[in-house]
């Protein structure tokens, strides 16, 4: 049998161990009257509907029409960002800029830091051992791999959130894209590109790609 | 400490897996995991650094398998049981008799060690101090060589290392004893900028830096 049948094997006979045991731990704590059912059911729901990269790709947008509002966006993220009427988050957020011949790209090397806040659940390349060791030692090879080829003129800035401020990237906007209204302006930004995996897509991609990534 | 989770620098990993069109969730369990987690951690019953060394005290192959939600269920049941909201084995107590089909156990409230909702939100860690910033923007700065046995946000790789402060952050929450019960003790935090060939020698690629966030007492004038 080829490796990668043993690793989904493995992968899925600890997926369901680990679906008794959370359900044991929660039969636990609601009769202890530590959580509800209904305020766990909040949370996910939260994360389906409320959170996600459409956030940032709404940020994003309006900071690339309207010059002031992207200064008060990189001084204080947070404040901006309730600006569009969306939620603060608990953690502090910093928002680092892109730009021509500068390139940031977000990690965190110890856990899994991400502003879930605002960006909802990180993808699983995010949490896994291999996007965390690599790309602070080799962030240009890894960001070739996700296809984002970079020439030695640019320069790359690896962001280790190792305490607790997150940290999203404003990419640079597409070129092309001079036309567009704002909500056209939100379609171009993608997960991948606020993480810094990624530019934004270019004007005339086809899939909605800010919920995708 | 210097365990697995601090994976910054190490190799043998592979290349970034993406996979595409994944689900928020891959299972059920893992959004009830992270319900979970959310409503523990909004009680006060744990704190967020305590939380991340509980996955740190994890053996370093359970780390590596369990899976990302997997081991949050182990610090969840780790600090449950230290918080004593759990009994040890109760959890086990519980799947053996889901396995075999025999209900649920009698009901036990643990109204004594359940704390009061905290004023604050768990993530809410900047802290107004009366000291002065040791450092500034634009010095040079170097992280101490400390290997602490416990809780700590430096890692491995940028120990004795020089950088550069690019930021000053509000005094924050000090993950090493907060972790521990010890208290907030409040520092400010620095963002650093270490260039790639200062951390990674003649193996660092050129034109990259990284940029960590780092509390003032990891920190020295280099």
């Amino acid at each position: 049998m080829p490796d990668h049948d043993h690793a989904h094997d493995h992968d899925h006979a600890v997926s369901e161990g680990n679906a008794l045991r959370a359900e044991a731990l929660e039969s636990l704590l609601v009769e202890k009257g530590v959580v509800t059912t209904a305020a766990i059911d909040a949370v996910i729901r939260r994360y389906e509907q409320d959170l996600g990269p459409m956030n940032g790709a709404k940020v994003v947008a309006r900071a690339w029409v309207d010059p002031a509002y992207r200064e008060r966006l990189l001084r204080d993220a947070w404040s901006a960002i309730a600006e569009l009427g969306l939620a603060r988050g608990g953690a502090p957020l910093v928002v680092v800029e892109n730009a021509p011949g500068i390139q940031n790209v977000v990690v965190c090397t110890l856990c899994s830091c991400y502003p879930a806040a605002l960006l909802g659940i990180s993808p699983s390349w995010y949490k896994d051992p291999a996007y965390r060791s690599r790309v602070v030692r080799e962030p240009r090879k890894v960001l070739a791999e996700f296809g984002l080829e970079l020439g030695e003129d640019v320069e790359i800035r690896v962001w280790d959130s190792s305490a607790e401020l997150r940290y999203m990237v404003l990419p640079e906007r597409s070129p092309g894209s001079e036309a567009m209204t704002e909500d056209e302006l939100a379609s171009l930004v993608t997960r991948d590109s606020l993480i810094g995996v990624a530019r934004a897509k270019a004007p005339g991609s086809d899939a909605p790609g800010a919920r995708r990534g | 400490m210097n365990g697995i989770h601090d994976m910054g620098g190490m190799h043998g990993f592979g290349p970034v897996r993406v996979e595409e069109n994944e689900l928020l969730f891959d299972a059920a369990w893992e959004g009830h995991v992270r319900g979970m987690f959310a409503l523990i951690l909004g009680a006060g019953l744990t704190n967020i650094d305590a939380f991340r060394h509980a996955i740190e005290r994890m053996d370093p192959t359970s780390y590596l398998t369990v899976g990302y939600y997997g081991r949050w269920l182990v610090a969840l049941e780790t600090l449950l049981v230290e918080a004593g909201v759990l009994r040890p084995g109760e959890l086990d107590d519980r799947l053996r008799a889901s396995s075999a089909k025999r209900g649920g156990g009698s009901p036990v409230v643990l109204e004594s060690v359940r704390k009061p909702a905290p004023d604050r939100g768990p993530f809410d860690v900047f802290r107004p101090v009366e000291a002065r910033p040791r450092f500034a923007v634009g010095q040079r700065v170097a992280a101490r060589n400390l290997h602490p046995p416990g809780h700590t946000r430096l890692p491995r790789y940028v120990r004795g290392k020089q950088g550069v402060i690019t930021r000053v952050h509000p005094a924050c929450v000090f993950p090493d004893t907060h972790a521990h019960g010890r208290g907030e003790q409040p520092q400010y935090v620095y963002s650093v900028r270490f260039v790639a060939q200062d951390l990674w020698g003649v193996d660092g690629e050129p034109a990259a830096s990284v940029n960590l966030d780092l509390f003032e007492s990891y920190l020295e004038s280099a």
